[in-house]
């Protein structure tokens, strides 16, 4: 700049003070952790973490192996009481409702809180009675309903078009994507809540990959998900905010496009730039 | 460099790369700068070897620039850069523009060293030297800042520019009064003036190398922002 020209304005939007990021607070909460401690036999797998997980976003969690990630997307439908020796503390609440209360219908919980897994699990049963499923359980017997049902699902799962003239083969005649599209798409025909996704990439092809990656932009409208990956540009593609998870604790929990340019922590630089701890 | 952090990575050969963009950069830098010491050097000494030297070694420069940018490229689309590795590779591709066109300018009042100044109009071309030397001082700065991404020194180079602007302010107001004075040199003064221009433009461009550095440190953009902004911002508030 000049000292003889006019002064310029500086621009008022004060480029480097405004803070774009998304905040946690702007949000509503869906799920709201409370000094989770969750211990298997004497290992704490989770020493004392604290969030939130917003409502009709996508949070990811990540972390190396070990870290707590999937342990604690597990607390979210209490996958975790399956497991011997293991016992929890603190609060899960989700809307506001603990759901480590004793009264708590855990089998109703995971209908409100549906779980893809990394190997895609179908039952050896046809596509059709794999999405229908949950709603016969719940005794939904009506051919018209199910039809319906199934059929809005995999469009929800974007599965219908390549299945829709095979609807009663075999699910596993299915490749890996598909069958894990099938798994999602049985998932939210008992339409939950949440959709917690473990790993649900990780054993898929690339074009499989970006597929499911773009379903869960396509769920985030109507569904809350919290997915756990090991492909950290996953979760930098997929996700709102990003918690990062390091020995059972909670390092760092923000915006996802802030978390991958300047985190805060140091611990979460090194791990996401690739650098030893 | 140990701002930078380089040699951690898991991926040995990721360091390696990052490494060897950034000593291409510095290399470039080198570069940069000799160009302009030459060619202040030629203006002053009315050495037109020199001036010629400068001439043909700009290409130098523009084939690094190129170098960078590809190898940049790679690394973006091979290792996907995060945080201040992504911040990093971005800086460099930003400043490497800036430097290639320090290395134009410089350039161009080389070509004004290759004039033919009689002796009463030598003393314009001596007019440029106090705006010249501060200007190299200010790229040996901002270049040695960038070398150990220190903030502080950036900062310190962005401050210098405000006098830059005055010396060229001056020195215009000089040149005017030369061509006021005796209005058939003024061909000559204009070209005198030209190299002032690209003076005070290369103290401009250092200014922006300077808001890489603070970038790449604080992960802040302080392009076009108010002085106390930037000023907190490298503090780290």
């Amino acid at each position: 700049m000049l000292a003889n020209e006019p002064q310029k304005p500086v621009i008022n939007t004060q480029l480097a003070s405004v803070d774009e990021s998304k905040k946690l607070t702007d949000f509503e909460t869906k799920f709201e952790v409370k000094n989770l401690r969750l211990k298997y036999g004497d290992d704490e797998a989770l020493k004392g973490i604290n969030l939130q997980i917003p409502k009709n976003k996508v949070t990811a969690f990540i972390g190396p192996s070990g870290c707590g990630k999937s342990t604690l997307l597990r607390c979210f439908n209490r996958m975790n009481d399956l497991v011997d020796n293991c016992t929890v503390e603190g609060e899960v609440l989700l809307d506001g409702e603990n759901i480590y209360a004793p009264k708590v219908d855990v089998a109703e919980l995971r209908r409100r809180v549906g779980m893809v897994f990394q190997k895609p699990n179908p039952f050896p049963k046809s596509i059709y009675e794999n999405v229908a499923y949950g709603l016969r359980l719940q005794g939904v017997n009506d051919r018209r309903t199910l039809a319906e049902v199934v059929e809005n699902s995999l469009r929800g799962a974007a599965l219908w078009d390549e299945v829709k003239d095979r609807l009663h083969d075999n699910a596993f005649g299915l490749s890996g994507g598909q069958q894990q599209r099938l798994v999602i798409a049985r998932a939210i025909a008992i339409e939950p809540e949440v959709l917690l996704l473990d790993e649900p990439a990780s054993a898929l092809d690339p074009i499989s990959t970006l597929k499911i990656e773009e379903l869960i932009d396509e769920l985030k409208d109507k569904y809350t998900i919290a997915i756990v990956t090991h492909n950290m540009q996953q979760a930098a593609r997929v996700s709102d905010f990003t918690a990062f998870l390091y020995m059972g604790q909670l390092v760092e929990h923000a915006d996802t496009n802030v978390l991958f340019t300047t985190p805060g922590s140091k611990q979460t630089e090194d791990y996401i730039t690739g650098r030893y701890g | 460099m140990d701002k930078l952090n380089l040699g951690k990575h898991i991926s040995g050969k990721f360091s390696a790369e990052l490494s060897s963009v950034m000593s291409k950069v510095l290399a470039m830098g080198g570069l940069v700068e000799k160009q302009l010491t030459d060619a202040l050097m030629a203006i002053q000494l009315n050495d037109k070897e020199l001036a010629d030297r400068v001439l043909q070694s700009d290409n130098k420069i523009n084939q690094l620039e190129l170098e960078i940018d590809s190898a940049c490229t790679r690394i973006i689309a091979k290792r996907q850069p995060t945080a201040s590795d992504l911040r990093l590779v971005l800086a460099i591709l930003k400043a490497i523009s800036d430097l290639e066109r320090i290395g134009d300018e410089s350039e161009h009042i080389a070509r004004v060293a290759l004039k033919n100044f009689n002796k009463e109009q030598e003393h314009l071309l001596v007019s440029l030297e106090n705006l010249g030397q501060h200007v190299l001082v200010m790229l040996r700065q901002v270049l040695d800042a960038f070398a150990r991404m220190d903030e502080d020194a950036a900062f310190e180079v962005h401050q210098l520019d405000a006098t830059a602007d005055r010396q060229y302010e001056a020195l215009t107001r000089l040149l005017m009064t030369y061509m006021m004075e005796d209005s058939r040199s003024i061909p000559k003064i204009m070209d005198v003036m030209w190299s002032a221009r690209s003076l005070e433009r290369i103290g401009d461009r250092c200014q922006n190398v300077a808001e890489y550095i603070i970038y790449f440190v604080r992960g802040k953009d302080v392009r076009h922002a108010s002085p106390e902004l930037m000023k907190n911002t490298v503090q780290g508030r």
